[in-house]
């Protein structure tokens, strides 16, 4: 069945569109990641205008992660103290994005800038997880299911300005996590994502909180930045496409739930074995587009445009 | 069968014993001439609705003439319909440092979203090269990029590029001898428009050659507009942009929670 979106001004099949969504919507439930990565360049791929992709695409993000931390809000898997302290941070961060974003538009290299972010922090993201829960799965292995090893004292303890995180557990400076939020603000708004993908292991390994907490806590904090990110597309740019956004979140929302059930199958090392093999993949695509000579050596874009 | 019926309709406008059904105009050409169009459309307006995948307009019309067919050569029928005009960037890759990244850019300071041409013949048979400049007939002659950058190399690789990658998507296309002609009289021809159109004011344009020569020529608007939920959608994102962005949360919270109660009841069943 074909339908014309009114604000990216294509026709495309809405069952496509309503399985994107849902198989966004499994993997966003289970690791905890808006998914954003994963379907903005998907959406390029089926035509949708890059503009609109990326400004849609935050809207649906907001609708499958509240859709999952419904869910681990019932299991008590969401530390919202930390959250909270994180959306700070994501704020002042988104903020400070679009400006970079704006200014980079105005040199005319912000795509090359944006697939070389992806390129290098999906890199790194997802080779260092894999590494990491690799040995972690060894180790437990051998120790016969022993619990992950105690967080490291490091520096992170050290600073001043001290919160307790009861569902954390953790009592730590608040500059650590307010930190974390406005790096993953800035990429959030450079990339057009949530930021799931960074913010995950930056819980995990920056700031040492558990596993079963992080997932919960990442998407309640990408709520609201998507949804700041939302308003700023469609209050500038005019490229949220609702019916765009209603049909990748039907699928979305749906593919959240049966995800974050899956998700509670799966060991932590499992998830972040998973996770860390997929960011593998988009960041290998994408790293080939770069190098590879594209077939069409020439793009259109709308004059005055980036 | 609306195909059947529209060409039936065109022979009673012909025959002017009927008023056509949509727009049928008459016009006198501008040029001091013996032969003018009479044309009919099989629609003057495409409404894109939430189901929209594309259209087909027939176009139908006769040569109207007070004295007899002219010696020589057989009458020849070009139709175009072109989209709004607006300028493009065009960038161009190349290898810098191991990786493809955008170099070189050509502002196309007016290109068509949309154009289509149909000819009763090989497109050099029925238009001369002068007459094709003239009058803005071809793909190419369609685009206009004037005062392009000089300083960079194969300006003109450009403008081909913008030709090439919307035939790729079929928003251009030439289809030779696709407008049939009878007894140098009546001719119709189809213009298939796709779905992925833009909307604004398109024009439909007829030229009428003999040897190459444009002997009379008759332009029309087709509009081509979002109707509906479309419009709505459309007119409210540009008008009430904060109220768009709202709704749009609003509606993706909705949805979230809603799915999360479904799936809590299924589950507690």
């Amino acid at each position: 069945m074909q339908i014309y979106l009114p604000i990216a001004e294509v026709s495309v099949n809405a069952f496509l569109l309503l399985g994107l969504g849902g198989i966004v919507g499994i993997l966003s439930g289970m690791f905890g990641v808006g998914g954003g990565f994963l379907m903005t360049p998907l959406l390029f791929f089926i035509g949708i205008p890059p503009v609109v992709a990326v400004a849609t695409e935050a809207n649906q993000i907001v609708a499958s992660s509240f859709s999952g931390v419904l869910a681990h809000f019932r299991r008590r898997t969401v530390d919202i103290k930390m959250g909270m302290v994180l959306q700070v941070g994501g704020l002042i961060g988104a903020a400070l994005g679009v400006v970079v974003f704006n200014y980079l538009k105005s040199l005319g290299q912000v795509d090359l800038l944006v697939t070389l972010c992806y390129v290098v922090f999906l890199g790194v993201v997802g080779t260092l997880m894999f590494i990491e829960s690799l040995n972690a799965m060894f180790k437990s292995k051998r120790a016969g299911g022993a619990p992950a090893p105690r967080r490291q004292r490091g520096w992170v303890h050290a600073l001043p300005f001290k919160m307790r995180f009861r569902t954390s557990g953790l009592y730590i400076s608040v500059i650590p996590p307010i930190l974390v939020g406005v790096v993953v603000g800035i990429l959030a708004a450079i990339m057009g994502v949530g930021g799931g993908f960074i913010m995950v292991p930056a819980m995990i390994y920056i700031l040492g909180m558990p596993t079963k907490v992080v997932v919960g806590t990442s998407l309640f904090q990408i709520i609201l930045v998507t949804a700041f990110t939302t308003m700023l597309h469609a209050t500038t740019n005019y490229t949220v496409d609702i019916v765009l956004a209603v049909l990748l979140l039907i699928g979305g929302v749906i593919g959240a739930q049966i995800g974050t059930r899956i998700g509670v199958y799966l060991k932590a090392e499992q998830l972040r074995i998973l996770l860390a093999l997929m960011v593998m993949v988009v960041c290998v695509k994408l790293g080939l587009d770069l190098l590879l000579m594209p077939s069409e050596l020439y793009s259109l874009g709308a004059a005055g445009g980036h | 069968m609306i195909r059947s019926l529209l060409l039936s309709l065109s022979f009673a406008i012909l025959l002017l014993t009927s008023a056509p059904p949509a727009q049928a105009a008459t016009q006198a050409a501008t040029q001091a001439t013996t032969e003018e169009v009479v044309l009919g459309l099989s629609q003057d307006r495409v409404a894109i609705t939430a189901n929209f995948d594309g259209s087909e307009i027939l176009i139908f019309g006769a040569v109207k003439r007070e004295t007899p067919i002219p010696e020589g050569d057989p009458l020849q029928v070009i139709v175009a319909v072109s989209g709004p005009n607006s300028p493009v960037t065009v960038r161009r890759k190349e290898k810098k440092l191991g990786i493809w990244v955008n170099t070189d850019s050509v502002l196309v300071d007016s290109a068509p979203s949309f154009y289509a041409i149909a000819t009763s013949a090989p497109f050099n048979e029925v238009i001369s090269a002068t007459e094709d400049l003239r009058y803005r007939v071809s793909i190419a002659r369609a685009i206009r990029s004037v005062g392009a950058a000089m300083h960079i190399r194969g300006a003109q690789d450009f403008a081909d590029a913008v030709v090439r990658i919307r035939e790729d998507e079929g928003l251009y296309s030439l289809r030779e001898n696709t407008v049939a002609v009878d007894q140098q009289t009546l001719f119709r021809s189809a213009i298939e428009m796709p779905a992925d159109l833009t909307e604004g004011h398109y024009t439909a344009r007829i030229l009428l050659t003999r040897a190459g020569q444009v002997v009379s020529s008759f332009e029309t608007d087709i509009d081509v507009r979002k109707v509906g939920l479309e419009r709505f959608l459309y007119a409210m994102s540009r008008e009430q942009p904060f109220l768009y962005g709202l709704m749009s949360l609003a509606i993706a919270i909705a949805a979230g929670w809603g799915a999360s109660a479904a799936f809590r009841l299924l589950r507690n069943n």
